[in-house]
């Protein structure tokens, strides 16, 4: 484990320092519930009131339009249920769009919303980049429409949707757009009006804090009906004591985020332009998945010829590196994931993808020893096939 | 360090097996196959469930070693599956397990743990390894591997690895072969290993806990063709459901009436038909053996006296072995066997020396 080089900075990130000793009082020093009258209720309510502000600050949005939630998943849930059945509700309407390139956190919810409660989903399509153009959003919406919902960036190819275009289609038809930001929140700004969202969804193991603990903005009279009911926390939206320490050190991480964003991209980017460089120069039968250019600055996604993805992973790490695949299963189970096949690749190359994702320890010498060994474990893996 | 791959399959044997290495002080990795089941089926499986896998997931984790699967579901299907398809599509009897521990296993798995910079494989088979120098071949500058049968006589899985070369050997490890059974099952108690009081494996790991009747049927319809039951003389007794429903010196259900119990002499697949007699009809004191190979590398010079193991839970018969054409051998037992059966291996030992083995024609 020492020696391994970690490259995989979009499956999580270790909790920064910072955020570690800003959590810690919370645990066992000042651990009231944030919903008792005393004094220790009072402190707890206190600090997530302050962490709400401080996301608020972020996202550039009121502190009541934040709701904590249990993790970026949970966010997306929240979000597509409990919009489009509020907007059921409210104006009779049936229909969810989304696109087809989805985190399964949004397309797994929204194809039970179809299925259980009788919603109709329009899958749409996504360009040889994964990406989601807007012209398809104006295409399939209407009236009937509940809700919107696009990925800010694809985690696994890494591709910046246009969700500022999008929106503008969205609310010249009045209607709710939903952004999964969870994995662009490390490195692109989340400001909700300039995006125009309604809803944007936040994972805070994915910029250096804690797992266990998300967030979902809620634009001020959206129309949103509670998944977890119980008691009144979170303006009623997501019933449950909160999780004092771990909110505190998610507004912290995206505190930082926001104040070292530029920083961190610019230490990353150098580094994911060598290795793209490099992998299509010194690999024969490579290639780059989602977008050459609108892609997250750590992000670098490819697919080779002939080779299983999932052992490729197993060479990677017995050489000392840490990534991750677009099929990434630990069952030995390789099956294209829906964003590969979107991919529209030849079969051979479907299940041969590779996702190598930079963050805060990454270093150009690491990514330079990285280098040199990569091309040796595809050839083997390829032999091997 | 030296690296070796344990084949983990979540059960007691494998576990120990990787137990055993790490404490010896190897730089152990755990890797699992995933083999393949019939569609719906993957619950059922004997060897590589999700529940197994987790299992060696778990074990792998307790004894801190990197854990790793490994899809060789395609290459199972085509391979030992078809194997088992056709040969009983043809008459013959299979054992499958040869054809995975000589391609799956020992073909396949080993070139991924030799590409991930392993310097041998082990697995929790009961046998064991003895280095001889030259001794076996008469050529002293090679040393040679000999393929043994376990301390745990009862355990004993020499037969089933027959088929691997010197080459497979040299990269090949068995940690508990040298251990009796209870002892093995002690030691992943004593570690707190999460197999230890999982039940022994036993049947073909894609048949899923079913009949291979059922199996066939669903995969190889085409293959049950009704025929004749007939004696040896030409008599028909009855009709047969298909010969691949049938082994040899089977009893039940043959659906006969008879004074006399009549057991299945033979397959003919010629003819399609299903031979029956009397048990003392079922002893052949001799028998032929193709596609043999020799574990040294080298066929021993002559006629010569071994033991002969003619299915995986027979006993060994003393036999006069020699050689035919074609690198074909002639097994002339001492005492005449009951039950040879075509696809079957016959396996060749000198004490507990495995020899090689070949199938049954």
């Amino acid at each position: 484990m020492e020696k391994t080089i970690y490259l995989d900075y979009a499956a999580t990130t270790p909790v920064d320092e910072r955020v570690l000793q800003a959590m810690l009082p919370y645990f066992s020093h000042t651990f009231g519930n944030p919903s008792s009258i005393h004094q220790y209720g009072q402190k707890a309510e206190n600090a997530i009131e302050a962490a709400r502000e401080t996301v608020a600050g972020v996202l550039k949005c009121r502190p009541d339009e934040i709701i904590f939630t249990s993790c970026g998943s949970e966010s997306d849930n929240l979000a597509l249920r409990g919009a489009s059945l509020a907007m059921r509700a409210k104006k009779n309407a049936n229909w969810i769009l989304t696109s087809q390139a989805e985190h399964h956190a949004v397309s797994r919810t929204a194809g039970q919303m179809a299925e259980l409660f009788g919603f109709e989903v329009e899958w749409l399509p996504v360009d040889e980049y994964g990406m989601v153009l807007p012209q398809t959003i104006a295409q399939a919406i209407c009236h009937q429409t509940a809700i919107v919902s696009v990925m800010l960036a694809n985690n696994e190819i890494g591709t910046i949707n246009p969700i500022s275009k999008i929106s503008e289609i969205c609310h010249e038809q009045g209607v709710l757009l939903h952004t999964d930001a969870v994995q662009a929140a490390a490195y692109l700004p989340v400001n909700v009006d300039a995006l125009g969202v309604d809803l944007l969804s936040l994972g805070g193991h994915k910029f250096y804090g804690p797992k266990g603990v998300g967030a979902l903005y809620v634009r001020k009279g959206t129309p949103l009906v509670p998944v977890q009911t119980g008691g009144g926390q979170e303006v009623g939206l997501r019933a449950g004591t909160q999780n004092v320490p771990y909110i505190v050190g998610f507004a912290e991480a995206l505190r930082l985020t926001d104040l070292e964003r530029k920083a961190r991209a610019a230490q990353v980017k150098p580094m994911r332009d060598r290795i793209i460089g490099s992998v299509l120069e010194n690999i024969p039968d490579a290639k780059l998945t989602g977008h050459p250019i609108e892609r997250l600055p750590n992000h670098c996604s490819f697919v080779f010829k002939g080779v299983d993805g999932n052992f490729l992973l197993t060479l990677l790490d017995s050489a000392g590196f840490a990534c991750s695949s677009g099929s990434a299963c630990k069952t030995g189970n390789p099956e294209p994931s829906e964003v590969m096949r979107l991919m529209q690749l030849p079969l051979e190359w479907g299940l041969g993808s590779l996702r190598v994702t930079l963050g805060t320890a990454s270093t150009a010498v690491d990514v330079e020893k990285f280098l040199a060994r990569l091309p040796g474990l595809v050839e083997k893996a390829r032999k091997l096939q | 360090m030296t690296r070796v791959v344990v084949a983990m399959s979540g059960g007691v044997d494998s576990s120990v097996a990787a137990a055993i290495l790490k404490q010896q002080g190897y730089d152990v990795v755990g890797m699992m196959l995933r083999l393949w089941s019939e569609p719906g089926k993957e619950d059922s499986n004997r060897c590589c469930t999700p529940d197994a896998m987790a299992l060696a997931r778990r074990v792998a984790a307790r004894l801190d070693i990197p854990f790793y699967a490994l899809d060789a579901r395609d290459i199972f299907r085509s391979t030992v599956v078809n194997y088992f398809l056709e040969e009983y599509t043809r008459g013959a009897t299979p054992n499958p397990c040869l054809v995975c521990n000589r391609i799956i296993r020992w073909k396949f798995l080993l070139e991924h743990a030799l590409a991930m910079g392993a310097d041998y494989m082990a697995t929790g088979h009961y046998v064991r390894l003895r280095s001889n120098n030259g001794q076996i071949s008469g050529r002293s500058d090679v040393v040679k591997k000999e393929l043994l049968r376990a301390i745990d006589r009862s355990k004993d899985q020499s037969y089933v690895l027959h088929v691997l070369n010197q080459e497979q050997l040299g990269r090949a490890l068995f940690p508990v072969g040298d251990f009796p059974k209870d002892e093995i099952r002690r030691l992943a108690g004593e570690l707190g290993l999460p197999t230890a009081s999982r039940p022994d494996s036993q049947d073909l790991c894609f048949l899923a806990g079913e009949d291979y009747r059922e199996f066939i049927k669903r995969n190889a319809p085409g293959s049950l063709k009704p025929g004749d039951i007939v004696t040896r003389d030409g008599n028909i007794l009855g009709r047969h459901q298909g010969l691949s429903f049938y082994t040899i010196g089977q009893r039940k259900g043959l659906g006969l009436a008879s004074t006399q119990p009549l057991y299945v002499l033979a397959k003919q697949a010629a003819s399609n038909t299903l031979v029956v007699g009397l048990e003392a009809m079922l002893g052949q004191d001799e028998l032929t053996v193709e596609n043999v190979n020799w574990i040294s590398g080298e066929p021993p010079q002559g006629v010569f006296r071994a033991e002969v193991k003619i299915r995986y839970t027979a006993r060994e018969a003393w036999a006069e072995v020699s050689h035919l054409e074609g690198g074909r051998v002639h097994v002339k037992f001492d005492e005449p066997q009951r039950d040879i059966t075509t696809g079957q291996a016959a396996v060749f030992y000198v004490e507990d020396v495995v020899l090689g083995g070949g199938l049954i024609t």
